[in-house]
């Protein structure tokens, strides 16, 4: 039988706030185990939380990127369970009453627009970490993370497909990374999925049995897991089984998933208001202020990029790529008044240095200014198209203006047309029998004058120059 | 007189007059602990060294010239507040050996005030009791007579003010853990509004009802411990950023006019004929003072007891499964696997009551159950805080008795839970509403056993409770007995 994927996807994102959501202490990823931490992250008796407003605030940016409603009033609670990495014994989330609700991003599947809807976004605290001995059976634990703030992002059942999975988390993560809330870092843990996924025969509504997917650290881990979870369902359902409510782990080396545990023993949680907490209530006026410090989101940004500069669609997505990177195009083409070649410079030369060196655009040594100066210098003749290609490179290694460049390697294109005239004459002369092919019509005998007119002029001659005056002289003659 | 048998204000007199120092009054408080500790027990952890030398610390602040709210003065804390450096263990194994990293709010409070700590007192494990009985360091025994329990959950902060063996002292009061012991040892006993003293660094039983408030040998001392632990405290997302008054104002203005509430629901059978009978005769004090006593009521009296036993032990589940044997405190040996440590560390590191309440909470919690017990659990207690807020408009505040019966013996109750959970029958309302409440000194049985008035007022209006208790302190004139120690 043909079935339909259902998917729904959770998303843990930690924010990028200098202090934890509940005490003062740093957030910041990488310091020696257990440097950042206080009584109060520790989970000591008798310490208490206090609400960092700032990750309120970040909460509400992805809301409100994502369509959704924010509710006036929301409230913590505890999720209770044991583990070690879990100092309190509970961790502090939001249940019944979330701050945020009833979205939707819309993402781009096979050329298509697709709006997948947001059941939910609420604030927690992150847990701890285990660190396994590998060689004794001892474990330790760091709390540096404890208390990080996180947001956790619920989609609606809305996802068709491992590749729409993609696509939407691709969508979320953009969208986390251009409102500078979350670093997206993947591996370091800082944007993490669990995913829920169930089949029914095409066609119908019903939703199938599901099963929770976790343990997958990148893109392309959710979607090869979903893509073995949904070949591993048709299979049992093909069979005549029926498919086991549990949660699953992806084993990212065997590429399968396993059972982890069943519906029975899945935890009562025991979720309940944390009367440690007041409720959080958050006014017009507070919404009002963060939306006024939402940037363009990348959809926008690319749709405008496309009508504003006009280039084409697939310019435009790698271009806003990154607020960074559409930043720094932005720049040029405002410095240049030239879209297009800046695209094609951003695009080519830029992109693909940074590549090589595992760079950030933000590291780039060519300044936009001066990417803008280089592509004027072409346009106005003093350098060739291909002399901006050896000016670009050593723009990149030295971090010099093009100007100086163009002096240090004398790379000023000879334009002068008395000058090139006379040598010009000279070549022809040295080489009557190809001028003769070229008078019987062997067009091709002319590439032979442009490459020895450039060699004569160690290739600083402009070619059209060149051309038009190979043209003319070649034909005088005769 | 025994230093150590006077009050904060009047030991004041003394240090200002420079007739006496720190040093002289911090030692007769250890000479008289020396005598009596051995019976009383109402220290977990005596600091004596270090009370010697705040008290040297002290008296040079003195001779400067720089005398704060309590410079000089020895208090003993409950065993519940996190202090820096010295053992913390709630009365419980599972923290035997827990030394904390930081003062809480109250301890960082007194020390700024110049106050000497004479050490940690004994309670019921976690808060949990009525008679200080579920201590994994013994039981305290009442200094009135040692054969019966001081009360609890603050029973050492009772039994220590009460036996003198230290001047004041602090306590909590998550249902009446510290009322019902000051009025079964003799003291004063305030419980302040919820959010009115800052809990950080309080170890947490029940967080929506814990509040600390002082032990004090009279009212004037209780005003002066307020002053110094009271107010606002960015530290606690409860804590209420309310103007703290100068309650030392508040005593001596008298109650003339005043409207006295007598909660009908309060006079029940199964109170003790001798508590009844003393707080009849406080209500006729209350009324020689000017005030106009007038039978009030609250409906919602008798579900408090049931209420409060789903409310506290949820929470209380909560909040102490950070005791794990992971991080701090007991951890049991030879452990198959992390399941089988918690489960052993956790089944030898607790108390039966705790393990009953915890057991009790974490059912009122689980999924399916929630909406029947900790839902509608909290609903009522809406009620219960309803009622209160009709009382308090048509009157000033509330008299009551502060426990049914006076001090009783030890084992009595302990196989017999429902009747402990009784003996905080008339204190958990004024938790349940988040209102406080103060317990004075009115008497005692034939057997001489001290006897309890609780006032109860609005939100924020300890004031007032401090207001009544003088004037009821200052008119009553039943004579200042010691326990015949």
């Amino acid at each position: 039988m043909e079935y339909e994927p259902v998917i729904g996807l959770e998303v843990h994102a930690q924010l990028l706030t200098d202090a934890k959501i509940f005490c003062g202490c740093s957030a910041k990823f990488g310091a020696p185990p257990n440097t950042h931490t206080c009584p109060v992250c520790l989970g000591m008796p008798g310490v208490l939380p206090v609400l960092n407003r700032k990750v309120v605030e970040f909460m509400m940016k992805m809301a409100l990127a994502t369509h959704c409603r924010i509710n006036g009033e929301c409230n913590f609670a505890r999720k209770n369970y044991f583990y070690p990495d879990l100092p309190k014994g509970y961790q502090i989330s939001q249940y019944a009453a979330p701050p945020a609700e009833q979205g939707w991003i819309e993402v781009e599947i096979d050329g298509g627009k697709k709006r997948i809807g947001i059941t939910r976004i609420h604030m927690e605290e992150d847990a701890g970490k285990l660190l396994h001995d590998e060689h004794n059976p001892v474990s330790y634990v760091d709390l540096n993370r404890t208390g990080v703030p996180l947001i956790e992002i619920v989609s609606e059942p809305d996802i068709r497909g491992a590749d729409e999975a993609a696509a939407y988390l691709r969508g979320l993560h953009e969208i986390l990374v251009y409102l500078e809330i979350c670093d997206g870092n993947m591996e370091e843990g800082s944007f993490r999925c669990d995913a829920n996924i169930s089949l029914r025969p095409r066609g119908t509504e019903v939703f199938g049995t599901r099963t929770e997917l976790k343990n997958m650290n990148s893109f392309r881990n959710v979607q090869r897991a979903l893509e073995y979870e949904i070949k591993r369902q048709t299979y049992i359902l093909d069979a005549g089984d029926a498919v086991i409510q549990e949660t699953r782990l992806w084993d990212d080396t065997a590429g399968v998933t396993h059972s982890m545990r069943s519906k029975e023993e899945a935890h009562d949680y025991r979720y309940f208001p944390d009367p440690d907490l007041v409720p959080i209530v958050i006014d017009d006026a507070w919404v009002a202020a963060v939306r006024d410090t939402l940037p363009e989101l990348p959809l926008e940004k690319r749709e405008r990029f496309v009508r504003e500069y006009q280039i084409p669609a697939y310019d435009a997505g790698v271009l806003t790529a990154s607020r960074a990177l559409a930043d720094y195009y932005e720049e040029v083409v405002r410095l240049s008044g030239q879209p297009k070649i800046a695209s094609n410079w951003v695009m080519g030369d830029v992109l693909r240095f940074l590549n090589e060196d595992k760079r950030e655009i933000r590291a780039c040594p060519i300044a936009p200014a001066a990417l803008a100066e280089m592509i004027l210098l072409i346009q106005d003749g003093t350098i060739s198209g291909k002399m901006a290609k050896e000016v670009s490179e050593a723009m990149y290694r030295t971090g010099k203006a093009p100007r100086a460049i163009i002096e240090e390697k004398g790379l000023i294109q000879i334009t002068d047309e008395a000058a090139l005239a006379g040598t010009i004459s000279e070549i022809i002369g040295k080489n009557p029998a190809q001028a003769a092919q070229y008078r019987a019509g062997k067009e091709k005998v002319f590439g032979f004058f442009v490459g020895q007119v450039m060699k004569a002029t160690g290739g600083k001659a402009s070619p059209q120059v060149i051309n038009d005056l190979l043209k003319k002289m070649l034909a005088g003659v005769g | 007189m025994e230093l150590c048998r006077l009050t904060i204000h009047e030991l004041q007199d003394k240090l200002r007059a420079g007739q006496t120092t720190s040093a002289e009054i911090t030692a007769s408080v250890f000479r008289r602990i020396d005598a009596v500790e051995g019976e009383v027990r109402a220290y977990i952890t005596l600091m004596k060294e270090s009370a010697l030398g705040e008290a040297a610390r002290a008296d040079a602040a003195i001779l400067r010239g720089e005398m704060k709210a309590l410079t000089g003065i020895p208090i003993a804390l409950k065993d519940i507040f996190c202090t820096k450096g010295v053992r913390t263990t709630c009365g419980s194994r599972i923290l035997h050996n827990f030394i904390p990293p930081y003062d809480g709010t109250v301890v960082e409070k007194l020390r700024a005030a110049g106050a000497v700590i004479t050490g940690k007192t004994n309670m019921d494990e976690f808060a949990m009791g009525s008679s200080t009985e579920n201590s994994f360091f013994g039981v305290t025994r009442n200094p009135w007579d040692l054969m019966r329990i001081p009360g609890g959950s603050s029973g050492g902060s009772a039994a220590a003010v009460a036996a003198d063996e230290c001047i004041a002292s602090l306590g909590s009061d998550t249902g009446g853990s510290i009322r019902q012991p000051a009025a079964l040892c003799g003291v004063v006993g305030l419980k302040p509004t919820y959010g009115r003293v800052s809990r950080y660094g309080l170890v947490a039983f029940a967080s929506s009802l814990d509040q600390i408030g002082p032990f004090t040998k009279d009212v004037e001392d209780c005003a002066i411990m307020m002053n110094v632990i009271a107010g606002y405290d960015p530290r606690e997302s409860t804590s209420v950023p309310e103007d703290v008054p100068d309650y030392r104002a508040f005593l001596g203005r008298g109650i003339e006019g005043w409207r006295v509430g007598i909660p009908k629901e309060y006079f029940i059978d199964g109170i003790d004929p001798e508590v009844e009978a003393a707080i009849r005769e406080a209500i006729r004090v209350v009324e020689r003072a000017g005030a106009k006593c007038i039978e009030v009521s609250l409906p919602h009296t008798d579900y408090c007891v049931a209420v409060y036993y789903i409310v506290a032990p949820a929470e209380a589940s909560s909040n102490l499964a950070r005791y794990d044997g992971v991080k701090y405190g007991f951890r049991s040996e030879d452990n198959r696997d992390l399941i089988d440590m918690y489960k052993k560390t956790r089944s030898a590191g607790f108390g039966e009551e705790v393990k009953r309440r915890i057991m009790i909470g974490t059912y009122a919690l689980s999924s399916g159950y929630y909406d029947a017990y900790y839902r509608k659990a909290s609903q009522v207690r809406s009620l219960i805080k309803q009622d209160f807020d009709q009382v308090f408009a048509g009157c000033d505040c509330i008299l009551t008795p502060t426990s049914p019966t006076p001090a009783f013996k030890i084992g009595e109750k302990t196989d017999d839970p429902m009747q402990m959970y009784l003996s905080d029958i008339f204190t958990i309302s004024a938790n349940l509403a988040g209102i406080p409440g103060i317990s004075v000194p009115c008497g005692y049985t034939n057997g001489g056993l001290p006897i309890g008035v609780q006032f109860l007022a609005g939100h924020f209006q300890e004031g007032r409770l401090l207001q009544i208790a003088s004037a009821y302190e200052r008119q009553t004139g039943i004579e200042k007995r010691r326990p015949a120690l």
